[in-house]
């Protein structure tokens, strides 16, 4: 991983070793192509193989056209930003959360009418859940991390970002490893771990193009001109390096074959779960939250113009917020056969993680005092303010749910899902819609199109947001009450599949609410598109950076 | 050194909040040097000291062979023995009623009927509804336990054997195992005789849409499969050969059905009950099935 360095030393030597590793790269998948025991496995490697020579393609059409001179890393006097890799993401994002949303909202007709699982294997839920969460979460939501993570950090260390095939790696190795991850749960590979479903070579791969992010980042916050770092890069560094640590420690796994899709996890029972929901825990700790905060610590006092309320409240809930979380893995395993120790300590550490989270929450809404009035003509504004409206309700419900008289009625009913997704269309969503809807205009040089269709975007999703959270908090209680339910002779008062007819109600406005939430997407897509496709603007870059443009 | 001075030489009051900044700036964003709320400090403190005090309170702290026992000496392990024994003392009363009586007595007398039905209610929608649906009416592959057509008897003594002990279930010796020949898949007939011998069984239902019987699948009947089914195909309750002349089909009445059945054999498989229920609750649940409406 010391590429990245000689990149910007020495580029030849870069690209020739790259190309020479991408040939046997090439290869070498091309060979287990052939011998893969199964047809998915062949195709995956086959991909790699593909894959491979695409890049040395690039390499070498790149390296035909750069001139011979280094990239410049100021031009007159300002750093001369690199927007490439930040354009392709924030495109992707748009991309795969349409697709993300659309899985998403299938499902949830699946759920209230189950002929939608056509009897396929490809359509059946157990195959199309992994596909949503992990589009959303890490297809949508990674790319959001990515384009605004590589903006934030160029941008608030007045630097180039380090290294020149180094971002695109990352960029579009990042993106590879999410077809390989979502064509395999389709055809039916998968570790069976939520949220951790994609097998070994998947998870190889993320791995070297993770430590390559890291390392892009490093070393760019190592060339800053400013000389502090920003609180934004303290929790994208956070959740870089804590997601390489989680994902190593949840897929400590063997292939059975080196032509074998298939792999065995090192931990057994318990332990198996308890690591499983470490990581799970923390991807939501450190992936959805930290590294949104990053995102939030930005955009927020970006586009109303005001300072950060509150530096010390920025480093005491950061380091109270990295602490903390990584210990409330267990309040997944409340009553199950995790040791009772570990159960309590998941659920105190969830309960002390209140107040830290609610930290960045008041950041990111005292930030706006001085500028209210600015909620009520900027839409963008008010989808980040009540994004952060959203992870302070979620952030207080987790803690609720953690605690185990609430979690033995909550746990394993809809409750769960209601609480997710408030976390993920509420706080993830809308923050990555408005961090978009700032940076497309910004590093594309252009006008957004339209601001009433933000405020179109931003109403009807946030009614689908309503749908969907408040219908599964009925469901989710209806059905914890349903299930512990007993006679006064003391038999169990409802069949499972009572309790499963008793939520087709909800789970017909869940549909709705998704259908809500899609449609604002794809309204916010076409913005996007008519925003890109106007013709770019000949002004300075801090009249292109006003936050408020006039309607 | 010479940065912070920088800072602080940046450092201005904010018009809006009265606040100084920190003299930090970064792409144009500043920061104010605000207090940690008051509020926020006080709360935070507040769950560190009801986490102390919880974690004194209960299981909390890993030791070397297990972990702390807390000062109430609660587990969950406990709890739920205790949860058990409160639940089978509110069950207690009706158990005992039905614990001596013999299935006989128990349909024979309305009380104990009526606390086996309730008994064999709750049992059933949480144990074989899964399969037999809510109502006991079935589906495909899994039979209708409200008609009077029974694949291993209907007797109440018949149908608590097959509660017990399950149908093709490997881990219980006494489980009902006998099952049909793949007839195609063995390449014990070939795909136009099956084709034959599923038109030919279509005739003994009078299917409306069925074809005359012919003396070829006749003879096809006789040599495979009259053995189970019977020569006039009523079915064998000793192994499990279902009733071929009514008008009530597990998988179907359709010839393509038919052939599938017959190509690959096989059939239904139940779990062994007394493996998890008790005997009474058998008992009961055998009731309960036999007073659905189709009990012999």
């Amino acid at each position: 991983m010391a590429r990245s360095s000689q990149i910007l030393k020495r580029m030849t030597v870069s690209e020739i070793s790259l190309s020479a590793i991408f040939i046997a790269l090439a290869f070498a998948s091309a060979f287990i192509s052939i011998k893969a025991y199964t047809p998915v496995f062949a195709f995956h490697a086959a991909l790699f193989s593909l894959g491979s020579l695409a890049s040395i393609f690039a390499i070498v059409t790149h390296y035909r056209l750069r001139s011979s001179e280094p990239v410049a890393q100021m031009i007159d006097g300002r750093p001369n930003y690199n927007y490439g890799p930040i354009k392709f993401t924030a495109i992707a994002a748009l991309f795969w959360g349409i697709a993300g949303f659309l899985v998403g909202l299938y499902l949830a007709l699946e759920l209230a009418y189950p002929q939608f699982n056509l009897d396929l294997p490809w359509t059946n839920f157990g195959r199309l859940r992994p596909l949503h969460t992990s589009a959303v979460i890490f297809a949508f939501g990674g790319n959001v991390l990515l384009a605004c993570s590589f903006y934030i950090m160029q941008r608030t260390s007045r630097a180039r970002i380090a290294g020149v095939i180094a971002p695109w790696f990352v960029v579009l190795g990042y993106n590879f490893f999410i077809v390989i991850a979502g064509t395999g749960y389709l055809l039916g590979v998968t570790r069976g771990h939520e949220y951790a479903e994609p097998e070994w070579y998947a998870i190889l791969w993320l791995v070297i193009v993770w430590v390559t992010y890291l390392f892009v980042y490093l070393f760019t916050l190592a060339k800053r001109t400013e000389p502090h770092i920003y609180v934004a890069n303290w929790f994208f560094l956070a959740f870089i390096v804590t997601v390489a640590v989680l994902v190593l420690g949840n897929n400590t796994e063997i292939p059975i074959s080196l032509f074998s899709s298939q792999s065995v996890i090192v931990w057994a029972g318990v332990q198996d779960a308890m690591i499983q929901w470490w990581y799970a825990h923390n991807a939501v700790g450190f992936f959805l939250t930290a590294g949104f905060l990053g995102i939030m610590y930005y955009f927020i006092p970006k586009r109303t113009g005001r300072p950060i309320y509150s530096y010390r409240l920025s480093i005491v809930h950061f380091w109270s917020l990295i602490f903390l979380y990584i210990w409330a893995g267990p309040h997944h395993l409340h009553y199950t056969a995790l040791p009772d120790w570990a159960q309590t300590l998941g659920m105190i550490f969830s309960v002390v993680l209140w107040m830290p989270s609610w930290g960045g929450m008041i950041n990111g809404v005292m930030t706006l005092s001085g500028a209210w009035d600015k909620l009520r003509t900027d839409p963008v504004l008010r989808m980040l303010v009540v994004s952060v409206a959203f992870y302070g309700m979620s952030t207080f419900e987790g803690p609720l749910m953690s605690v185990k008289a609430v979690n033995s009625l909550s746990h394993y009913t809809d409750w769960g899902i209601g609480h997710v997704h408030s976390g993920s269309l509420g706080w993830v969503g809308f923050v990555s819609f408005g961090a978009l809807y700032c940076l497309i205009p910004w590093v594309w040089r252009r006008q957004l199109y339209s601001l009433k269709l933000v405020n179109w975007h931003f109403w009807i999703s946030t009614i689908g947001i309503v749908f969907y959270i408040s219908a599964m908090w009925v469901a989710g209680i209806m059905q914890g009450l349903m299930w512990r339910a007993y006679t006064p002779q003391g038999f169990l008062e409802y069949s499972f599949v009572e309790t499963t007819e008793a939520l087709h109600p909800e789970y017909l406005i869940r549909a709705a609410g998704g259908a809500l939430f899609l449609i604002g997407a794809l309204i916010m897509v076409y913005n996007i598109y008519r925003t890109i496709a106007s013709p770019m603007m000949d002004l300075s870059e801090d009249i292109v950076l006003s936050p408020s443009p006039a309607e | 050194m010479s940065d912070k001075k920088n800072d602080k030489s940046k450092v201005r009051i904010d018009a809006h909040s009265r606040m100084p900044t920190t003299g930090h700036q970064w792409d144009g964003i500043e920061e104010l040097n605000t207090p940690l709320p008051r509020w926020w400090v006080w709360t935070f403190w507040l769950t560190v000291l009801w986490a102390i005090a919880y974690a004194i309170a209960y299981p909390a702290w890993p030791t070397l062979s297990g972990g702390t026992s807390g000062l109430f000496g609660w587990n969950s392990r406990s709890q739920l023995a205790q949860e058990v024994t409160e639940l089978n003392v509110t069950r207690a009363p009706i158990f005992a009623k039905l614990k001596n009586a013999s299935l006989e007595e128990i349909e024979a007398n309305p009380d104990l009927l009526s606390a086996a039905r309730m008994v064999g209610a709750a049992a059933f929608a949480n144990n074989c509804a899964a399969c037999h649906g809510v109502g006991g009416g079935g589906s495909k592959g899994y039979a209708n336990l409200n008609d009077d057509d029974w694949i291993w008897g209907g007797h109440l003594n018949e149908i608590r054997t097959t509660i017990e002990h399950g149908a093709r279930w490997d881990t219980d010796k006494a489980t009902h195992s006998a099952s049909m020949p793949a007839f195609g898949r063995d390449g014990l007939l070939t795909a136009d005789q099956i084709s034959i011998l599923a038109d030919h069984v279509r005739t003994f239902a009078e299917l409306p849409d069925a074809k005359a019987p012919t003396a070829e699948g006749q003879k096809l009947y006789d040599d495979n499969c009259a053995a189970c089914h019977g020569i006039e195909g009523r079915g064998n309750i000793e192994t499990g050969a279902p009733n071929l002349t009514d008008a009530i089909w597990l998988y179907g009445s359709d010839k393509p059905t038919i052939i599938s059945r017959i190509k690959n054999g096989g059939g239904g498989v139940m779990p062994a009950w007394s493996e998890k229920l008790d005997e009474t609750t058998i008992k009961a649940l055998s009731v309960y099935v036999h007073s659905l409406g189709g009990g012999q």
